[in-house]
């Protein structure tokens, strides 16, 4: 656990199964107070041609957060809550080591600041007691904002904040949703749908 | 007459749509916020409670509104944009007459004297209903209100329509019909409660995304979800059961299941018996719609159609959603009576997770059509044919009942007549016929016919290019009045900042011209207040009875379901609780619902079937958000969805140029090859006018009961025209697909 904090037992949940792919949370990052015009949230389509599968992905806030470990300038800095913050504008050297060495994919390279920025979890906001934006906003509820009591009452599956990329293991503040306990392996593939691989049942049809 | 004055180009530039990007003063601009304002979305039906920000009379951004119950703060990006709609660079700011080059200003009492004018000369010449009215479901109740009542006194037309007709009337008149009543009869907060959830022809993550939120806590409560539609919806992608049917094969998929249902012995027999009326014929209409017949005229296999019948007929609870995919039909009735059938024989009405619902598409789609825009009703959603409902209204009124014309015609028909030349005149009010109605070409024909064409908008839409005179209205946020929401939840709406330069509220408007055509005793309203406090008195005792509903109550309660006949009832959120409905005979109606095709069907020139509908960050004809960056920005042009195994055929390439082609006219579009359509059909969304309008391509057969036109049913063929261009116009969409990111 990362340590006492404004945020309480407040936890961030991201559910991508749930996402439609709407971008209300990116349009809505773009409104936040402290980075107004600019979104920094990602919105990935996953393979339009097959699927409608969206995921938004947001800074999942690791323990040992890579991005820190990377930067040579030691620009970027984990607060009281664990929250890992966009790059210090006069330490940022703008190298973009960050920007690929992030499993996650989170941070971006703002060349107009010439500046590392990323998710704060909106610190102004959660630090108060309110959800961030985008999982205010969000239609489906694929963002979520809560405490583990409320997330056990109200929604189904489980939850995690251990990913495995091959050997190694990444603890996260934020929490994603599975079906199975345990570490999320990050490089299987997609589960199977009971029709999703024949959606029009045209092999049915044929026959 | 009314051909545009100069160049669509020339209008283009002067009057947009131009893309409103950031707030007043920019991102940077730090401006302190002088007030919070609690009112609501304008963008669509479930009406989203939403905090505006107002700096010296200018919306500057948005909060979400956590305490409003329906949707906790929860919005789309429309309702975290919808704000970039005001401070403007397009917004009309003062009333214009056409003129050799193009629309001059003129002052509100020349343009006023002109409208009244015009309507005195052609009904002297032509009689009175040839000046037709047009209203929309994006105004508010009161202004909807007024609307009808300037119809029937003001200017005593009988051709007065609304453009909900092109949005809910399927619906209304077969839960009229079923029910006695056209509201849906359960609350959202009966999805959750619901053990199935059966979703058919309604796309709810891009058309009423927050529903998706109601769906999703059934599904974690233990519900299973089925979803029917031609196309892989967002909200269909993790759906337990998909049945990716046909377009126009929704009454043949629900009476195969209502003879599953029968044969299975999944009937409510005890519910049907003290309840309903109807039964034997409905299921004598289906007897022989075996789940062969119905997978070989809908496509979807004939097990995954038994699968949705046990799952439906076995859930204790069911909530049955719909919207415009099986409305948008030239049965769109019937098919809305198909699938009560299916809730009536399961017994799944007025209990807690147990109805039937549509889905309200537009922003005031329920609240604007209860109360007399519509060409055959008036206040309280009463009938114009009825003697009684005439003399309640006209006590109101002070009038007598039979100063009020009968019903007129419906608002493509109202088209129709204009083409025909038999209407002269119209005054067109939050309607953009020009990209709502079908068969496009047909409708600019139509718009130049006009000896008189007035329009009271705040854009300059497509259709105010045709205009004479065009009166800069009130927006959403510049006025306050009541809607009602999809749930029958009647919610105030609040002025944010007051009309900019020279604009005025639409009310006002009216009630001037009223004064102007000699009928202003009948408007002598001060406010919106006065008008919604004379409208609680015309609806007292009629179906959508307001009477007990006050301002105050409103944002007291959070808003509140009607009826509501008095001040200390609590209003109305679930209907039939005690198994009463507001038929005559208080039962609920099967309808006996034979299969027929849709008006169109495909052939050997017209071998693919097109669907059309919408995107989530666009709504309606587009007038307000293809005015706003960032949602244009997130889908700018129209693709054509089409299946690879069908592109294949054609050789067509993903981003290549199609060209799809109906008997009514062509559209040059890039294609989205995807498998998430069915193979025989193709799907274009409708928010763009011109040459990029697939509504060049609907038709006009309509509904014989709802007057509503077929856009979810046409024929059309396809070819490549040409390779996908260097730089594709929707960027992003074409990278995606290649695994790259935003």
């Amino acid at each position: 656990m990362i340590g006492p904090s404004a945020l309480g037992d407040g936890m961030f949940v991201v559910d991508p199964s749930r996402c439609i792919g709407c971008e209300a949370c990116v349009q809505a990052c773009g409104e936040c107070g402290t980075h107004r015009g600019r979104s920094l949230i990602h919105l990935d389509q996953v393979d339009r041609s097959t699927t409608v599968q969206t995921v938004p992905m947001v800074c999942m806030h690791c323990e040992d957060p890579t991005c820190a470990q990377v930067c040579p300038a030691d620009a970027i800095k984990q607060n009281e809550d664990g929250v890992v913050q966009s790059a210090l504008k006069p330490r940022c050297v703008a190298c973009s080591n960050c920007v690929l060495a992030c499993p996650f994919g989170v941070p971006k390279y703002e060349a107009d600041f010439d500046l590392m920025m990323k998710c704060d979890m909106c610190y102004d906001r959660t630090s108060q007691g309110v959800a961030p934006m985008c999982a205010s906003v969000c239609p489906s509820q694929a963002l979520w904002f809560g405490t583990p009591e409320e997330f056990a009452d109200t929604r189904r599956g489980t939850l995690t904040n251990e990913f495995q990329f091959g050997n190694e293991t990444v603890r996260t503040r934020v929490h994603t949703v599975v079906d199975e306990p345990g570490p999320l392996q990050v490089t299987a593939g997609p589960t199977e749908s009971p029709w999703q691989d024949d959606p029009f049942g045209l092999a049915t049809v044929e026959a | 007459m009314a051909r545009p004055p100069v160049t669509e180009e020339e209008l283009v530039d002067r009057y947009g749509p131009h893309l409103n990007e950031t707030p007043p003063g920019g991102w940077d601009a730090g401006l302190e916020i002088d007030r919070e304002v609690k009112t609501h979305c304008c963008f669509c039906g479930q009406q989203c409670g939403v905090i505006l920000k107002v700096h010296d009379d200018e919306v500057v951004g948005f909060e979400p509104w956590y305490d409003f119950p329906f949707n906790e703060g929860k919005l789309c990006p429309k309702g975290v944009k919808r704000y970039l709609q005001g401070a403007h660079p397009d917004r009309l700011t003062e009333p214009m007459e056409r003129s050799a080059d193009g629309f001059t200003h003129v002052g509100w009492d020349k343009a006023l004297d002109r409208v009244a004018t015009e309507i005195r000369r052609i009904q002297d010449a032509y009689g009175p209903d040839s000046f037709a009215l047009y209203g929309g479901a994006s105004l508010t109740t009161e202004k909807a209100y007024l609307l009808g009542k300037f119809a029937r006194l003001g200017i005593k037309t009988a051709n007065i329509d609304y453009n909900g007709r092109l949005c809910m009337v399927s619906a209304g008149a077969a839960y009229k019909g079923a029910f006695g009543v056209d509201r849906a009869p359960n609350p959202w907060s009966d999805i959750p409660l619901a053990d199935s959830v059966f979703v058919i022809g309604a796309n709810v993550a891009e058309c009423a995304p927050i529903t998706t939120s109601y769906i999703w806590r059934a599904r974690d409560n233990g519900a299973k979800l089925i979803v029917a539609d031609p196309r892989v919806t967002p909200i269909a992608r993790t759906a337990d059961l998909f049945l990716g049917l046909r377009p126009g094969t929704d009454s043949a998929l629900m009476g195969t299941i209502l003879h599953i249902l029968i044969e299975r012995d999944m009937v409510d027999s005890e519910f049907v018996a003290a309840h309903t009326e109807g039964f034997e014929e409905a299921a004598a209409a289906v007897e022989s719609y075996t789940p062969a017949w119905g997978a070989d005229i809908t496509g979807v296999p004939a097990a995954r159609i038994e699968e949705a019948a046990e799952i439906w007929g076995r859930s204790d609870t069911g909530m049955l959603l719909h919207a415009r995919g099986i409305e948008h039909q030239s049965k769109g009735v019937e098919n809305v009576r198909s699938c009560i059938n299916v809730a009536l024989a399961t017994g799944k009405i007025g209990r807690p997770g147990a109805g039937v619902c549509m889905i309200t598409g537009q922003g005031n789609g329920q609240g604007g059509r209860e109360h007399g825009q519509k060409c055959d009703q008036l206040p309280g959603a009463r009938d114009l044919r009825n003697p009684e409902h005439r003399s309640a209204v006209s006590e109101v009124w002070g009038c007598d009942p039979d100063d009020l014309p009968g019903p007129g015609v419906s608002a493509q028909e109202i088209m129709d007549k204009i083409h025909e030349g038999e209407i002269k005149g119209l005054l067109s009010i939050c309607f953009n016929p020009v990209v709502s109605l079908p068969d496009s070409n047909h409708t600019v024909e139509a718009l130049d016919n006009l000896e008189f064409y007035g329009v009271v908008d705040f854009f300059l839409s497509e259709s105010a290019h045709h205009a004479d005179i065009v009166l800069p209205g009130s927006l959403h946020e510049e006025d306050e009045g009541t809607v009602t929401s999809a749930e029958g939840r009647v919610i105030k709406i609040n002025e944010a900042v007051p009309p900019p330069g020279n604009a005025r509220r639409d009310w006002e408007i009216v009630c001037d011209l009223a004064r102007r055509l000699g009928t202003g005793r009948y408007f002598d309203f001060e406010s919106s207040r006065d008008i919604f406090e004379e409208l609680r008195r015309a609806s007292a005792g009629g179906t959508a009875d307001y009477a007990g509903i006050t301002w105050e109550r409103l944002e007291a309660e959070n808003g509140i379901f009607w009826p509501c006949p008095t001040e200390d009832h609590p209003g109305t959120p679930r209907f039939f609780e005690d198994g009463v409905f507001k038929t005559e005979s208080g039962r609920a109606k099967f309808a006996a619902i034979t299969f027929r095709p849709p008006g169109e069907e495909i052939d050997d020139e017209y071998p693919i079937w097109l669907t059309t509908g919408r995107v989530i960050s666009q709504y309606l004809s587009g007038t307000q958000t293809r005015r706003i960056g960032p949602l244009t920005e997130q889908y700018p042009e129209p693709l054509c969805e089409i299946h690879p195994s069908l592109a294949e055929e054609h050789g067509i390439a993903h981003g290549d140029i199609v060209r799809v082609r109906s008997r009514r006219g062509e559209i040059e579009l890039p294609a989205k090859i995807v498998t998430t359509i069915r193979p025989d059909t193709v799907f274009i969304p409708f928010h763009w006018p011109g040459a990029k309008a697939v509504n060049q391509l609907t038709h006009r057969i309509l509904d014989p009961v709802s007057k509503i036109p077929e856009y979810k049913v046409s024929v059309v063929n396809i070819e490549r025209v040409a390779a996908a261009p260097a730089e594709p116009v929707d960027i992003r969409d074409v990278a995606v697909s290649f695994g790259e990111t935003r």
